[in-house]
């Protein structure tokens, strides 16, 4: 079985998806067994969920009215 | 090219911060001169971006800034969930990790990132903010697939260092001390 410490550096591969089918059953079973290393996983899901919510918002009216009038000079 | 144009604003807002506006700029006169290069519009979301990425490296290669640059291998080490746990801010909290992260609002997240170097930066904004693929990633970066995920490995550890600095920094723990 991996340990913790591989466990923790593999945490955001295995959620990207990015581990092979190997890596991915061992990381499984860990998780099974340790529940430290599931709070870990659960605190990455919510950071993951911070950084991708702090990337979506409306942009700026004053910032947009400038950018489509750049485009509008371009067109 | 106008629908990409918010997206496009707050890629440029994380990795240039105050100067995103004339970054997107940028990025619209070189696209314009450049759409002939353009063969499948399917793929003109990636297009723009890697057009973006690198008018936003343009700028920071003129600001020619690194602030805060850490060193890797204490990053490497650390661990915010464990540093969290240990340090325990909010000593009556039921859900120190969670409480932890709700006290970053989204110009802090910004701010944090924009004290990584541009080369970890870049792709934690396009994977885990613009929610390109790590393949996606590399073909907007033209590196290989293993140079991003290594990029992307040593980004996060130092987004996690950089959190917990930034929070002490600015009193986001004391605050919060309830």
């Amino acid at each position: 079985m991996i340990t913790c410490s591989d466990a923790v550096k593999q945490l955001w591969e295995y959620l990207d998806a990015t581990v092979g089918q190997g890596e991915r059953e061992a990381m499984e079973e860990h998780l099974s067994l340790c529940r430290r290393c599931c709070g870990e996983l659960e605190f990455a899901v919510e950071l993951r969920r911070l950084l991708a919510a702090s990337g979506r918002s409306d942009i700026p009216d004053d910032v947009m009215r400038r950018l489509n009038q750049a485009l509008k000079e371009l067109d | 090219m106008r629908e990409q144009l918010p997206r496009l604003y707050w890629t440029a807002r994380t990795l240039v911060g105050d100067d995103a506006e004339d970054a997107v700029q940028d990025c619209m006169v070189k696209a314009f001169e450049r759409f002939d290069q353009l063969n499948d519009l399917a793929a003109g979301a990636a297009w723009l971006r890697s057009i973006l990425v690198n008018c936003c490296r343009d700028r920071l290669r003129a600001k020619a800034r690194q602030p805060g640059e850490v060193e890797f291998e204490e990053a490497e080490r650390f661990s915010l969930y464990r540093k969290i746990a240990y340090e325990d801010p909010f000593p009556y909290s039921d859900s120190l990790h969670l409480d932890f992260l709700q006290e970053f609002g989204r110009e802090d997240v910004h701010a944090v990132l924009r004290r990584l170097p541009e080369l970890y930066r870049i792709p934690l904004v396009l994977v885990y903010m613009d929610g390109f693929l790590a393949k996606e990633t590399a073909a907007i970066l033209q590196v290989p697939l293993g140079t991003v995920l290594a990029r992307l490995h040593r980004g996060r550890k130092l987004f996690e260092k950089q959190m917990w600095d930034y929070a002490q920094e600015n009193g986001l723990l004391k605050e919060a001390s309830r």
